[in-house]
């Protein structure tokens, strides 16, 4: 070829060096929009933690008031040998443990005081007397509660007469916010000073208790069927497409099923966990399934023609050797599926968990409502204390979940096999 | 006896059962004269654990669902019940608030008309429980006999469990086609009883939504039950805002991670995006309605906008679409990681930059994929309910404008259930109503998809 | 020339036949190469796959890998369009130049250099596009053309000096994927040749091919040499032996001999090519 074709060549004119300048700027622009698009959705993750994180701590706190209590002057007594905690609050109720505290707050602060001390507040002195005895035979100070109203002039808001009193009170050191061990042992209540969020968690507790145990095995069954015993028919066809459509079908449309079967079988049982779980357990079987088979259809065939091979029978060597090594693909799955379940809201709000359940559920029948739920109910209530608890209970969803996502990342890592 | 101590009896004798089974097992062996049996003792433990346990938790479970609702009968039936208001919340106070005290459950009534009702509530149960604890004793018993005369030496315990362990697993994947056969079964049910009420192309069609539960529910104003609204609000909030959102950053995200990202940086970045799929709906509702609606109507008024809503489409759309993010870059992901690397190589060495190639033949090979992916995404949008519960408005409303309120399918289907209204009125039925063209949607969206899906992936195999 | 000869020496070939047979293309072989390397080792990871190999390509003939499989010879095939900068932990070092230039050179352009140095591969691998399509993609990337009747021209001289214009002239808008395995690669070297290329590298181009199919590809990288310089990899030393006028044999990562291909078959200088040859192993 001669020279002068050579020059001829179109990938080597100055015209195409000139193009090349600006396709490698295109490119250039194309990597940077795909950057900037993943860095949004990590921006938002990062501003959502922050913004929940700093509005959250404020959560786990609750404003209290220091008031001294001269109890030599009271005369109480604690009952001798008492069953529980319960007799010795009712006990001292009796014996006038609230005027006690109402007389102490109004010697402290003047006429206005018994109210700026939240009306529960006794019941926790009654508690902490229950544990030491000894407190009734001294002038002590101790950190109460405030009422709803001074704690949120404290916070900036609401009643403005009360805000200089609140002022005054923490200048002198008298009002602050403390951080709220109890706010992790409560459950619900109306008045965010005394809100807890153990109600809500045990709740959901018992409700994933019921899901694990009704989804995991049922779906982990019907994964070994369906990828293992299965023949190839319509039958097995339309369970195929019935698993992965419930797993694409929104969840609300579960609740609608939970409300028109289970709870037409069982009327009595609204908002328990045994029907949470229930309706939970429907959405997360797929997900199992779909899990489980993968898992299952990781395990090569050379393991299940070795034992074959040896004499053992179809089910031996599913269950003796397939199951085995699916089973961290599947516990993986099932994590993941049960974390979808713990943050699931929608189908419980119709199925009636949305109930305000002011003690800690007993056991699955009785009424309870969920972390999710608990959230949701908190963010409609108009009170600004209820702002930050919402969002302290975000955290403590946020933490479990994040928990669960961790385990099962690291089960997928640990176990991971490449055949 | 309640229903776990009953269940926990009857895996108690399951148990008894498994151990004399396979001890008796043991001792055929040592019987024989060549120390074999048909099958391994451990085999005769499970035919004897599950002759005696099956057949009785079957039926204590199925007891279990009906005896509350044959005690309500029998209590019905006393005549002490005569007295008892026909309908309504003051019938059911009652006779809850009678079980409750009969069940020991609370010390005393409040109503006064519960008294009476509390010795037949308390006489039903006990019946119903003996009768309940006696059938499942009997039918464990009859399995335990069935199985110990079955188990001889020569009996071929290991197929009869191997064959139950199969119906077991076939019983298990049955479940799904039961739960949606319920899905349609209490769907179709209600929805029909709904157009009895409501004339179906009313409620297809009819551009006013006002359900009142209050109105004379055997005669409702088919005037107030016009979807339209609703159906146009889902849309344009699940599929129009947050897709705008979702489509161009879920797919940039799956670009990037995919073809340019380092892969120490993709091991960083990829769980950020899982994360991001995990946060739960109820907080990324809390997140709309506490933080972008209030900013998004601030924005609005420093724009010179009359009056925006609070609740406007536009915080529901757009947290939604950030929501949807990780579900669209994740299906992209895996889309264009399934085109062959042939076809890159191919571009790549025609001379084609990255993203020309990207542009030019990735995006378009896997194009199928990926569009099945938005599909999907499009079913979650529309079916997301707490974000639109908790960030867009009870006002149905016919506009284009993103700025002011709307409602959804999800958000009535909600009120309309959690609202006072009785299960029978119009109301609550239209909920059901609204819940199967939610379905039905859904439905095709996904099955049309996963085929769509299911090819693709055959084509590049 | 003067550069050439120590090239030459370079190389260690020997391109003056030792039996003193003449061959037609001999008088040829004093031009400038089109491509050259020098001491190329490529390493993946750490492992060395290619061991200091040296050859030179000119446009007037086809230039034949041959080798077992898993000798490094599509590996090297790689290194001179640079297509191993897709993978990660590829890595070369050493000389390849085109036209005197170092393609490793900082101051080289990937695309540029690909859009000279054309690749054909194993499979063949059509975009999922209209025939139409692929063979306008490349001209369109590089911004070659400008009207409709541009591309019309372009498409149809590439497809006819690939020998499928005949064959597909009357479907042009039907998918590329849609042809016969034998029809899919000449679209592939039809879409290759679209661009205009200095060099095509062939990686096996027939091995997915009936021999229909193969002898038609043969033919035509017959027609196409001359016009552009083809470097071919093949595992078939018979097709070697059809196609190409130079062999370079790779066994374990090196090259063990190159030469005119009548010599390498006919007269190997080196015992492990005749043992390649005669079928000890491979």
């Amino acid at each position: 070829m001669s020279d002068q074709a050579e020059t001829m060549r179109p990938t080597r004119t100055p015209a195409f060096e000139a193009r090349l300048k600006k396709r490698y700027a295109s490119e250039r622009r194309f990597k940077v929009l795909g950057l900037g698009a993943i860095l949004f959705s990590v921006a938002v993750l990062v501003f959502l933690l922050i913004n929940m994180t700093v509005s959250g701590l404020g959560g786990f706190q609750r404003t209290e008031l220091a008031v001294p209590v001269d109890f030599t002057q009271a005369g109480l007594t604690v009952p001798a040998n008492p069953v529980d905690e319960r007799e010795v609050v009712q006990a001292l109720q009796r014996q006038g443990l609230p005027e006690v505290i109402s007389f102490s707050a109004e010697q402290a602060l003047g006429e206005e005081g018994a109210a700026h001390v939240n009306n529960e507040a006794w019941r926790l002195v009654g508690q902490q007397i229950a544990t030491d005895p000894s407190m009734l035979s001294q002038r002590v100070e101790l950190w109460l509660p405030t009422s709803e109203n001074l704690a949120s002039a404290y916070a900036g808001d609401g009643n403005a007469e009360l805000q200089p009193l609140a002022q005054q009170l923490a200048d002198q050191g008298l009002l602050e916010d403390r951080f709220d061990f109890g706010f992790l042992q409560r459950a619900d209540a109306t008045d965010p000073q005394l809100v807890g969020i153990w109600g809500a968690l045990k709740g959901s507790i018992l409700t994933m208790i019921v899901t694990l145990a009704l989804a995991f095995p049922i779906g982990v069954l019907a994964a070994l069927y369906l990828e293992e015993y299965a023949p190839k028919n319509r039958w097995t066809d339309l369970i195929e497409v019935s698993i992965n459509n419930l797993a694409a079908v929104p969840s609300i449309i579960f609740g609608l099923l939970g409300l028109a079967v289970f709870l037409a079988i069982f009327p009595g049982y609204r908002s328990a966990p045994l029907i949470g779980g229930m309706t939970l357990a429907l959405m997360t079987m797929p997900v199992i399934v779909i899990a489980g088979r993968n898992a299952i259809k990781a395990v090569p065939p050379s393991i299940r023609d070795g034992a074959l091979a040896i004499g053992a029978s179809p089910i031996q060597v599913v269950f003796h050797h397939v199951l085995p090594l699916a089973l961290p693909g599947i516990l993986t799955g099932t994590i993941i599926g049960m974390a979808r379940a713990l943050g699931e809201t929608a189908p419980l709000l119709l199925i009636g968990m949305r109930a305000f359940v002011a003690t800690p559920p007993e056991d699955f029948t009785s009424n309870a409502t969920v972390l999710p739920m608990q959230i949701f109910l908190w963010s409609d209530e108009i009170d600004r204390g209820f702002v930050e608890r919402t969002s302290a209970a975000i955290i403590v969803l946020l933490v479990f979940l994040l928990l669960m996502n961790g385990l099962a990342i690291y089960l997928r890592n640990r176990f991971e096999k490449r055949w | 006896m309640s229903a776990s101590t009953l269940l926990l009896l009857v895996l108690g004798l399951g148990l008894a059962g498994w151990l004399v089974a396979r001890s008796r097992a043991t001792m055929f062996r040592r019987a024989a004269s060549d120390n074999r049996i048909a099958s391994l003792p451990n085999y005769h433990g499970w035919y004897a654990a599950l002759w005696i346990a099956a057949p009785a938790l079957l039926f204590a479970i199925v007891w279990a669902a009906v005896s509350d609702s044959l005690v309500l009968q029998s209590v019905l039936a006393d005549p002490a019940a005569a007295d008892l208001p026909p309908f309504g919340l003051q019938r059911e106070t009652i006779l809850s608030q009678a079980q409750a005290v009969a069940s020991g459950a609370a010390q005393t009534v409040t109503n006064p008309a519960a008294n009476a009702l509390v010795e037949p509530f308390r006489r039903a149960s006990s019946f119903y429980g003996i009768i309940g604890v006696v059938v499942t004793l009997l039918l464990a018993g009859t399995g335990a006999a069935i199985a110990f005369l079955r188990l001889k030496p020569d009996f071929r315990a290991r197929n009869r469990v191997e064959k139950a362990v199969l119906g077991g697993l076939l019983v298990a994947s049955l479940v799904a086609i039961l739960t949606t056969v319920g899905i349609i079964a209490s769907l179709v049910f209600e929805t029909i009883r709904f157009f009895g009420m409501v004339n179906p192309i009313d409620f297809l069609t009819g551009t006013n939504w006002a359900p009142n539960p209050m109105t004379d529910d055997s005669n409702p104003d088919p005037a107030r039950y016009g979807a339209v609204p609703l159906f146009w609000g889902t849309f344009f909030i699940g599929v129009v805002i947050a897709m705008l959102v979702a489509i161009p950053l879920g797919m940039m995200s799956a670009i990037y991670l995919n073809q340019y990202a380092a892969p120490r940086v993709r091991t960083w970045l990829k769980p950020a995006l899982e994360v991001l799929a995990g946060v739960p709906t109820v907080v990324y509702g809390y997140f709309a309605a506490l933080t972008i609606a209030p900013a998004i109507r601030d924005i609005a008024i420093a724009l010179g906008v009359q009056n925006p809503s609070s609740e406007s489409a536009l915080a529901a759309g757009l947290v939604m679409g950030v929501m949807i993010i990780p579900f669209v870059s994740s299906m992209a992901d895996d889309s264009i990681a399934a085109v062959p690397q042939a076809m890159k190589d191919g571009s790549l060495a025609l001379g084609a930059t990255q993203n020309e190639t990207i542009k030019r033949v990735l995006v378009p090979a896997a194009l199928p994929g990926i569009v099945a992916g938005i599909m999907l995404a499009i079913s979650r949008a529309i079916g997301e309910t707490m974000i639109v519960v908790m960030a867009a408005s009870a006002t149905a409303r016919l506009s284009a404008n993103p700025l002011e309120a709307m409602t959804t399918v999800t958000y009535q289907i909600v009120a309309n259930l959690t609202g006072e209204a009785s299960t029978d009125s119009a109301a609550t039925l239209a909920a059901f109503a609204l819940g199967f063209v939610l379905f039905l949607v859904t439905l095709a969206l996904n099955v049309i998809a996963l085929r769509v899906v299911k090819r693709f992936r055959e084509a590049y195999e | 020339m003067s550069d050439s000869e120590t090239q030459t020496v370079d190389a260690g070939v020997a391109l003056s036949n030792p039996s003193g047979k003449s061959l037609e293309h001999e008088t040829i072989d004093v031009g400038e190469p089109k491509m050259r390397a020098r001491d190329v080792d490529v390493f993946y990871s750490d492992k060395k796959a290619i061991d200091s190999v040296s050859i030179d390509i000119h446009t007037e003939f086809v230039t034949a890998f041959i080798g077992p499989s898993g000798c490094g010879k599509s590996t090297f095939l790689r290194a001179l369009n640079r297509m191993n900068d897709t993978i990660p932990s590829a890595r070369v070092t050493g000389c390849i130049e085109l036209d005197g230039e170092d393609i490793y050179a900082s101051g080289m352009d990937v695309v540029q250099l690909r859009a000279r140095v054309g690749m054909v591969f194993q499979k063949p691998n059509p975009f999922p596009k209209s025939i139409y399509e692929n063979i306008a993609y490349g001209p369109r990337i590089h911004g070659l053309v400008e009207s409709k009747t541009d591309i019309d021209e372009i498409v149809e001289k590439s497809l006819r000096r690939a020998g499928l214009w005949e064959e597909v002239k009357d479907r042009l808008e039907d998918s590329g994927t849609a042809l016969s395995g034998g029809q899919q690669q000449r679209l592939c070297i039809a879409r290759a040749i679209a661009v205009e290329p200095e060099v095509i590298l062939m990686d096996e181009p027939c091995s997915a091919l009936d021999p229909i199919a193969t002898a038609k590809i043969e033919e035509l990288i017959d027609e196409l040499r001359g016009r552009y310089g083809i470097v071919i990899v093949t595992h078939s030393m018979q097709q070697a032996a059809r196609v190409s006028q130079r062999t370079a044999f790779f066994h374990l990562g090196s090259m063990v001999e190159y030469g005119l291909t009548s010599d390498i078959f006919t007269n190997p200088r080196k015992k492990r090519t005749q043992d390649y040859i005669t079928g000890r192993y491979g």
